[in-house]
């Protein structure tokens, strides 16, 4: 039987504001245990939650990002159970009534064709505290720092066909939430966390099959493996005569396999009603306009543009907008270097080999745009080739200066004086008698031999154009 | 000497008759002499009392006159006060201190009030005779073999007997007016969102309303200065600008158009002498110039389901914090998880948060959640709509405040019984309106409360209402002959 995989995400994005979603104190990643949390975060009596207007309008800007309703007025509402890094023994979170409704993200698949994916809803909530059970004899730790932290809970459509669709619409929706600039994008500090409902059903049926929800899922990587592994499981089980039930199962990285948590009958029930300490969020159209004006320019118009502006391929164009901070890198070398086109090479090209081979980030990489751009200008006014560029990159990756003190200090210039090749060639064609006997009698494969010999004479610094132009006047001649 | 009215201690601290640590210490040896016979208070605090009342006599000797300078008060014991052991009548918070101070004691210490201690109280406010505290009930002053009323009876108990000239209370279904009236006392609940919530221990948030409790309407009036103001840490909170809540005591009531509320005469349970206290406090007022007619509520026989719905809903919810994991009571030795939660709780809850938890927790569960829940929110709307209604053709409602005189202790063994003791006071907490209880008569020596219910943001007049009434009658000025 031919199987088909419904995948549906929940991508729970931590929204970068300075401080909390119902309290003042601050989000920072990573201070001591419980020194980030006031009598709010800590669920003391008589507390109150306050909402922070900074959280309401990052989640309208992703609404708007993905073209989704915005909700005139939504309600937070408490999810109630117990659990000791939840303070209140609540969560507020939105149930009914999501600041953002019905939206979509275009994904692009392997063979090039986009894919619209239906974005549900996504709704404002805080997140809980974390329990440490390293260093606690017997004992739990509970770290409060983190609960109280804003974030936003963006449910797809059961629309997800494969794991590699799943990775894709979960990429795009990283770029985008980088590109408002509304979440660090941080998966390592889980600032960007995805749980995965994954089914499977026969090809061709369409009702749905019984599915998993799958949590722990903080990297791509794991969400591929995870989804695969699954999708294996409950076709397995299936075709051995079982039946998947509904659970949420924990993926495991270490062993690459999803154990069960907890199945439906022991599900919580969560209780959700209105949140009685806040009232109704009212988002009006003016408060909406000026988050629409807020927005970046988002990462498929500017891949068009890219395609428009600079001449470049769509796909090459998509490589550079994966993320802001990219597109924003290739626009300042290819004006710089006034050379769109040689700037994408490289960018794609030599500068993200090395970005790679020194597994570094963007932002601390030891050549910057303005760098980049000096080099590929020196290819563009033919003071070096694209040959040499690249040991002169190498030695500005090294810390060995800009393109012009490493082309000074190494010699590097290009050979560009008539008079001075033809002297070179001149030089090899007497050294190679028997060759240039062979090449005038009808040999033209020599003809490369000759360019060989003429770089190396010249350790590569000859203009391969003038190179090519006067031996062949030469050696026809 | 204990005869003076909050009002009255104002003016004496002003003009330097006494100075407020003489006040103070006055009132902190009636305490001590008097209320073990009550048990008004969880927590008397002296030696605080007795420094902020220096402080006081400080900034009264530069001639400050900040609201409530120098005079002794009492915070109800749901009030977090920094320092303090804020129990809200749990053994559950009975080791809790609280690290921060609630709005309305950050704002009543801001305007120089002396706080002698926390009051007593039903646990988290749900009861209606005190004797659900976990330190044991209180005893009112007029009767001591009978309750105070509830949840504030600490609060109600300690200024009918004079023990306090002023103490804050809340009132989620009655629990300021019923002890006021059962201990023979004034007591306002707000409108919803005058008074900030924050640092108030939540029983059933969107009814939940602090209050003052004094003797007089003018006391109250000047108490609720004090408290009432907007606050950006409660959402809930009405921005409005700041009001003289005794700004119309001296209003006359030519004209002024009191409504009866029919249904809070005619059902069966209304005691025929509470009926007559009434109605001869209906004639005081119509001496007075007002007139009086009878209008309609014809909803108000869903408040009391309604109400129990909602607020125990609320507090399942609200109370779920309490799990010992943070702070307050956790049992011995828990084996695990499970255990220490549900330990905790079963050991520092009673029996009545206990009901009401799971009453809550019941009516919001799946599958029941639309049958209870959002009908008791529909209802809610329907009840308001009464009183919008009522309020076109009148400027305050009257009604009494209880069906019945203050009941023996142990009377009440059956909760509905209990839960019907505040079947007049419940309506005006569901539609969030203004109200309050102010002495009226007595019968068999027992205080009897007569209620008014005002049109949203209408304090200041019903306190003008109660004021010009309190000119003609001396039901206010009495007090119990074991504590004169």
């Amino acid at each position: 039987m031919e199987w088909e995989t419904v995948i549906g995400l929940e991508i729970h994005a931590q929204l970068n504001t300075v401080s909390k979603i119902f309290s003042g104190a601050p989000t920072a990643y990573g201070a001591e245990p419980n020194r980030q949390a006031c009598p709010v975060d800590l669920g003391m009596p008589g507390v109150l939650p306050v909402l922070n207007q900074g959280a309401v309008e990052r989640a309208v800007m992703l609404g708007l990002a993905i073209n989704a309703e915005i909700t005139p007025r939504s309600v937070f509402a408490r999810k109630n159970y117990f659990y000791p890094d939840l303070p209140k023994g609540y969560q507020i979170s939105q149930f009914e009534l999501p600041i953002v409704g019905l939206g979509h993200l275009d994904i692009e698949l392997e063979d090039g064709t986009i894919k619209r994916i239906g974005v549900t809803r996504a709704h404002l909530e805080e997140d809980a505290g974390k329990s440490l059970h390293e260093g606690f004899e017997a004992m739990t730790g509970i770290d409060l720092n983190r609960a109280g932290t804003p974030l936003i809970e963006i449910v797809s459509e059961p629309e997800l066909r494969s794991a590699k669709e799943a990775v894709a619409y979960m990429k795009k929706l990283h770029s985008l939430v980088r590109y408002l600039d509304i979440c660090d994008g941080n998966m390592q500090e889980g600032s960007f966390r995805c749980d995965a409902n994954v089914s499977v059903r026969p090809k061709g049926q369409t009702e749905f099959g019984t599915r998993a929800e799958l949590k722990n899922l903080n990297s791509f990587r794991f969400v591929e493996r995870a989804i695969n592994f699954e999708v294996e499981r409950q076709i397995d089980l299936i075709e051995g005569g079982g039946t998947v039930v509904q659970e949420t199962r924990l993926y495991d990285p270490d062993r690459d396999e999803t154990r069960s948590m907890r199945s439906k009958e022991e599900a919580n029930d969560y209780r959700y009603f209105p949140d009685p300490d806040l009232l109704p969020l009212v988002v009006d159209t003016a408060f909406v306009d000026r988050m629409r004006e807020r927005l970046p320019e988002l990462p498929d118009a500017k891949r068009a543009r890219f395609v428009e502006q600079y001449g470049l391929s769509d796909y090459d164009a998509g490589v550079l907008t994966a993320s802001r901070e990219m597109g924003d890198f290739y626009e300042a070398v290819a004006a710089g270097c006034d050379a769109p086109k040689l700037a994408a090479n490289w960018v794609m090209g030599e500068f993200s080999a090395a970005m790679n081979r020194s597994e570094v980030e963007l932002a601390d990489a030891p050549v910057n745009a303005e760098g980049l751009a000096g080099l590929l200008a020196r290819i563009q006014d033919e003071t070096i080739s694209g040959k040499i560029a690249k040991e002169v990159f190498e030695a500005m990756w090294n810390g060995e200066g800009d393109a012009d003190a490493v082309i000074e200090a190494k010699g590097l210039k290009q050979i560009t004086d008539t008079g001075a090749i033809d002297a070179i060639i001149d030089e090899v064609m007497a050294s190679n008698p028997q060759q240039l006997e062979q090449y005038r009698g009808g040999k033209d494969k020599l003809f490369g031999f000759f360019v060989g010999q003429v770089m190396k004479a010249t350790q590569g610094k000859a203009n391969p154009a003038q190179v090519n132009e006067r031996l062949k006047a030469k050696l026809d001649g | 000497m204990a005869q003076e009215t909050l009002s009255g201690w104002v003016r004496k601290l002003q003009a330097r008759e006494i100075s407020s640590r003489e006040l103070t210490q006055l009132y902190l040896d009636r305490i001590e002499r008097l209320d073990p016979q009550l048990n008004s208070f969880i927590t008397v605090t002296a030696e605080q009392a007795l420094a902020q009342a220096e402080a006081a006599d400080a900034r009264l000797a530069k001639g400050e006159q900040t609201p409530l300078l120098g005079v002794p008060i009492a915070q109800k014991d749901i009030f977090c006060t920094e320092g303090v052991r804020t129990s809200c009548g749990s053994r559950m918070l009975d080791p809790f201190v609280s690290p921060y101070n609630a709005t309305v004691v950050e704002r009543m210490n801001a305007a120089g009030a002396v706080m002698l201690g926390k009051t007593n109280m039903d646990e988290f406010a749900m009861g209606s005779s005190n004797e659900t505290s976990f330190y044991g009930p209180v005893r009112n002053p007029w009767d001591t073999e009978r309750v105070p009323g509830g949840s504030s009876g600490g609060s109600a108990a300690a200024v009918g007997a004079r023990l306090v000239p002023g103490a804050t209370g809340t009132d989620t279904g009655g629990s300021i007016r019923q002890p006021a009236a059962f201990c023979g006392i004034t007591g306002l609940k707000p409108t919803y969102g005058r008074v900030s919530r924050y640092g108030m221990i939540a029983f059933a948030s969107s009814l939940d309303q602090g209050g003052p409790m004094a003797a007089t309407a003018e006391d109250c009036g000047q108490m609720l200065n004090a408290m009432a103001g907007f606050d950006e840490r409660d959402s809930t909170s009405v921005e409005r600008p700041a009001e003289d809540f005794t700004a119309a005591l001296n209003q006359d009531l030519k004209g002024l158009r009191i409504g009866l509320p029919t249904e809070f005469f005619g059902e069966a349970g209304l005691d025929e002498r509470v009926r007559g206290v009434i109605d001869a406090a209906i004639e005081v007022l119509k001496g007075r110039g007002a007139e009086v007619r009878e209008v309609g509520l014809p909803n108000s026989h869903l408040s009391v389901p309604a109400y129990y719905v909602v607020a125990p809903a609320e507090c399942s919810s609200n109370l779920a914090r309490f799990d010992g994991v943070r702070y307050g009571y956790r049992c011995e030795n828990p084996e695990d998880l499970m255990d220490l939660y549900t330990r905790s709780r079963g050991e520092g809850f009673g029996d009545e948060v206990k009901r009401r938890i799971m009453v809550g927790t019941y009516v919001l569960s799946a599958g029941y959640y639309d049958a209870y829940y959002l009908k008791a929110q529909k209802v809610r709307r329907i009840i308001a709509d009464d009183f919008r209604r009522a309020f076109a053709d009148v400027d305050v409602l009257l009604a009494p405040t209880t069906p019945e005189l203050p009941f023996a202790l142990g009377a009440k063994a059956d909760p509905v019984s209990m839960y019907l003791s505040d079947i007049y006071t419940i309506a005006a907490n569901l539609a969030g309106l203004p109200a309050m209880s102010l002495p009226a008569g007595e019968i068999d020596g027992l205080p009897v409360g007569l209620q008014l219910i005002g049109n949203y943001f209408d304090e200041a007049r019903l306190l003008g209402v109660a004021h010009q009434y309190q000119q003609e009658t001396d039901w206010h000025t009495r007090v119990p002959a074991a504590f004169a």
